[in-house]
């Protein structure tokens, strides 16, 4: 049983109050005394030449304070990638620069190209209007087959589309050639896994406050990870020195990746704050964050899955072409590879894997890392081919996947596709999965969907992840220019409270509640005696936020190191005042004891004693009591899971409707098991929305088609039924003091090809030879493939 | 410039506004209630849904002189008179049914419209009455729950399937 509130109570989340009652301080709700707005004037073109801009009548309407174009930021740097991936033949991957706004040429639709800085927004809004921009429009490129084919480059310096021709691993090449060659069975599935847009409810917003008098920088701003946006403005893009520079993130209304990024508009707000000698605004309307936001996914994939005859896999080989946009945003480069291509063994024992994988620019958004990032790509494209291999095979699809799963007795297991998994029981959640949907009874529900003339599917998958992002020697190989640990003090206050200070940024994800479960339950005080302090480079040592599953697994275990270096310190303390040798004094329940007698003291006089260090061995003990931990962890973590989902496919019209979804997942130990249910229902819900509702389009001459709410479907409460999870009884990580693996995208990793398998599930028993429809499965798909097959 | 003269949350407002000043943006940037949140720009997302005359209006679709003379409530409006959270709010929190909280002040007050026209409602019901609000962090499942058990009906068995 959980200690009252402590590690592994569904404690409710104190952060509730300030958002149910509207006092949530999101970016956009804060004012700052003299405030000016911002506007981006953004290019209508997906790619054009930029002859001239005449900004003269802006400036000249009222209230206007300064306009900017690409001109004004030609000597700062750009805004980088955070990954070097090399090329098959080694060479480096283009690089072209991405300024803070664009400069001779715009390269997709919502482009920014120029700033307006006014007193109220509508003046900054009216004169956008009065700037004349001569672009001259050219061909775009949208496709990713095009661009490589093409001479019409995004960047005409680079003379390629290309960014980088990637192999993994090239040694294993040749064997999975020949494996393949020499199978008895290859299934082959192309497939495309669609372009998303993140969406978090919350567009972008970003303030910049410049101080004359200290010559310093404030950045408020809507970020996952403001030490991260801190650094790369500080050594990138503007070159402010750190000490010089804040970054505050307030409440943020959501990320799931979007807003890891550094984004030119908080460029602009700090450059243009220092010219016009006020602060400035600029809050994005949904719109604009459709066009400029980072968006994910959009691969274009081959796979083949080579097995023997009784289903045991011998190769998985892909090709994907991943597409990048039109600029390299900071993850652009990892996500389609080291987040996905590390993960194309899956489950499975099998012996060979290859990856290729082309990263392509066209004069589309930058597409980056959403919600998953590269690894529900990796585990859709397996969970598909292997699904359809089972058909082949005539095989049962859960016991095709048990035959190959890596059995627990296996691990620590060292898989085909480079990564070493720690810990896993792939075939206990598969048990749980089954008994869970109540498979037995299947045929039966069938029966009874037939009867009302509905086809009825069922679709299983199972997935596993790396995340817990990341050992820093490990992606240091791998090409990260940033190291991945995290940090947190923990501060003990004279009077026995707590503030304690992470790297981690709350964004949903309930830190605020769940940290404070674990600092109490080590040092057996009330939870509510102990706060977080996050989103502040001012108040925080570091940290590289929230991403990537990472919070708990790594924050949370610095907050946990930190915390033993405070216990340990107290120890010394409690020693002293108990007239003990601190060897012999056991702490337990906050209370500190030598061991064989009665003499104690409680946590919260120690905490005292620090501060007023009357008869204290100064000598020895520093007064106060706050420590600090940088962890940086041994290997990734490795969430794994079985889903099931049952769909209705109406043969009239195509219509899918979701009846049934059942997630089981291992996250190691939980924390917080209702925290971690939330995170899984909203995984599984932006899975299923990219399966049946979310498509981003392009039109041939990049106009975004789909941006608007009206036109990009995202999941509403009415498409949707309850989400059964599972995610007791995990198999904790080896590697972290917490055992935790983090639960963040396991739910947007499992669920769509889950869905997906469902639906080819249910055609196929209405004698529809139908093998597979790419994502989103709209009505007009589904049933245009029920109708040729 | 337009006067205008309203009750919200029970006190008496007045501003000097444009003609082109949405509702939303009245409550936001006059009266600094920064609750109602703005998560869209073609009145699809249902963040800023407030109650006008006890109607639950998306508050981005009318105009600031459109609500002249009105009795408007807002997120900041539902608590109980002693701060506490009104019996909504508390399933919410109760019930895991916010994340990021973006979306809830919109969902909160949807919810209050709702269980005021249908005071038990379906899952159905509640499903189809949350279509103009989205979340992006729930998946929903947590806030039709909190919606159900906020209306006295017991949750306790759903989704454990």
């Amino acid at each position: 049983m959980p200690k009252d509130g402590g590690i592994g109570a569904s404690t409710t989340r104190r952060e509730d109050v300030r958002f149910l009652t509207g006092k949530g301080k999101y970016t956009a709700d804060i004012n700052v005394f003299g405030q000016a707005a911002a506007i981006f004037v953004r290019s209508t073109v997906a790619n054009g030449v930029i002859k001239s801009i005449d900004t003269s009548a802006a400036e000249a309407m009222p209230g206007v304070l300064a306009v900017f174009t690409g001109e004004d930021f030609v000597d700062v740097g750009g805004n980088p990638a955070g990954w070097l991936i090399n090329s098959r033949d080694g060479e480096p991957m283009k690089e072209p620069k991405r300024p803070v706004l664009a400069h001779g040429k715009v390269r997709h639709v919502g482009d920014a190209y120029a700033a307006v800085i006014a007193e109220t927004e509508q003046q900054a809004r009216d004169a956008a209007e009065e700037i004349i921009a001569d672009i001259e429009e050219l061909p775009a490129v949208i496709n990713m087959a095009d661009a490589l084919a093409g001479d019409n480059y995004v960047h005409d310096e680079i003379g390629t589309n290309q960014c980088f021709d990637w192999g993994w691993i090239e040694d294993n090449r040749a064997a999975t050639d020949e494996a393949i060659k020499n199978a008895p069975h290859v299934t082959t599935l192309e497939l495309v896994n669609n372009r998303l847009v993140p969406n978090a409810m919350e567009p972008r917003a970003s303030i910049g406050t410049y101080e004359a008098a200290g010559d310093s920088y404030l950045l408020q701003t809507t970020s996952q990870n403001p030490h991260l946006t801190r650094l790369l403005i500080s050594a990138f893009v503007l070159g402010i020195p750190e000490n010089k520079l804040t970054v505050i993130a307030p409440d943020v209304g959501g990320g799931f990746g979007s807003k890891i990024y550094h984004y030119g508009e908080e460029a602009l707000v700090l450059a243009a704050s220092k010219k016009v000698g006020r602060p400035v605004k600029w809050v994005a309307d949904r719109t604009e964050s459709f066009l400029s936001d980072a968006h994910g996914r959009d691969h274009v994939t081959k796979i083949e899955l080579a097995c023997e005859k009784d289903g045991t896999f011998i190769a998985f080989r892909s090709e994907t072409l991943a597409n990048v946009g039109a600029y390299l945003s900071n993850f652009s480069t990892a996500t389609p590879t080291f987040l996905h291509g590390t993960l194309m063994a899956g489950n499975y024992t099998v012996p060979n894997v290859y990856v290729n994988v082309k990263t392509v620019f066209t004069n589309t958004a930058p597409v980056d890392a959403y919600r998953g990032a590269g690894r529900p790509e990796a585990t859709y494209s397996l969970e598909r081919v292997i699904d359809m291999a089972a058909r082949e095979l005539g095989m049962d699809p859960v016991e095709l996947r048990r035959k190959n799963f890596i059995k627990p007795d296996q691990f620590p297991f060292a898989s085909a596709a480079g990564l070493e998994y720690d810990s896993g029981d792939y075939d206990t959640l598969m048990d749980k999965m089954e008994a869970m949907i109540d498979r037995k009874a299947f045929a039966e529900r069938r029966k009874a969907s037939e009867a009302k003339g509905m086809l009825r599917g069922l679709g299983i998958n199972a997935y596993v992840e790396a995340c817990g992002i990341a050992p820093s020697n490990l992606v240091g190989v791998l090409g990260s220019r940033v190291g991945l640990y995290d940090a947190a003090t923990v501060r003990v206050n004279a009077t026995g409270n707590l503030s304690v200070m992470v790297g981690a940024h709350s964004h949903g994800q309930g830190h605020e509640t769940v940290f404070p479960q674990i600092v109490a339950d080590m040092l057996g005080i009330d939870p509510a005696s102990v706060d977080i302090v996050h989103g502040d480079t001012s108040k925080i040592p570091f940290g590289m936020g929230t991403y990537g599953s990472r919070s708990l697994a790594v924050c949370g275990s610095a907050m946990v190191r930190a915390t033993e270096k405070i216990i340990a310190k107290a120890k010394k303390i409690a020693a002293h005042m108990l007239e003990a040798s601190a060897d012999d004094v056991d702490f337990t329940d906050g209370q500190f004891t030598v061991k064989g007698t009665d003499k104690s003291v409680s946590f919260g006089e120690v905490a005292l004693k620090a501060y007023i260090p009357h008869n204290y061995p100064l000598d020895e003990i520093e007064p106060g009591l706050e420590e600090t931990a940088f962890y940086d962890p041994a290997n990734f973590t490795y969430p794994s899971g079985a889903y099931a989902c049952e769909v209705e496919v109406d043969p009239e019209t195509g219509k899918v409707t979701v009846e049934r979804f059942m997630a089981c997942d291992d996250f190691g130990n939980v924390m917080n098991p209702m925290i971690v249910s939330g995170q899984v229902h909203g995984g599984v819900v932006q899975g299923i929305g990219q399966a049946l509702l979310e498509n981003t389009t392009y039109d041939e001459n990049g106009q975004l088609l789909s941006a608007s709410y009206m036109d990009y479907v995202m999941p509403r409460a009415d498409d949707l039924p309850f989400i059964a999870v599972d995610h007791e009884g995990g198999t904790p990580c080896t590697h972290n003091p917490l055992g935790a693996k983090g639960c963040g995208e396991g739910g947007a990793i499992g669920s769509p090809p889950t869905v997906v398998n469902a639906v080819i599930d249910a055609l196929q028993s209405g004698g529809k030879n139908v093998t597979h429809i790419d994502m989103p499965l709209t009505p007009a798909r589904v049933w245009a493939a029920m109708n040729n097959a | 410039m337009a006067s205008v003269t309203m009750t919200v949350n029970g006190k008496s407002v007045s501003g000097e506004v444009e003609g082109r000043t949405l509702m939303s943006d009245f409550l936001r940037n006059d009266l600094r209630l920064t609750g109602t949140h703005i998560g869209c720009d073609t009145s699809q997302c249902g963040a800023c849904v407030i109650h006008v005359n006890g109607e639950a209006v998306k508050s981005c679709t009318m105009f600031a002189v459109e609500a002249d003379g009105a009795d408007v409530s807002t997120i900041e409006g539902q608590a109980n008179a002693d701060g506490s959270l009104n019996v909504i709010q508390q399933a919410f929190q109760d019930h895991h049914g916010l994340q990021c909280g973006f979306c809830t002040p919109g969902m909160v007050m949807s919810a209050a419209a709702l269980l005021k026209e249908n005071p038990r409602p379906t899952e159905r019901e509640v499903r189809e009455y949350l279509e103009g609000n989205i979340c992006r962090c729930t998946g929903y499942h947590n806030i039709v729950k909190a919606i159900m058990a906020a209306s006295g009906q017991d949750v306790s068995a759903i989704a454990a399937e």
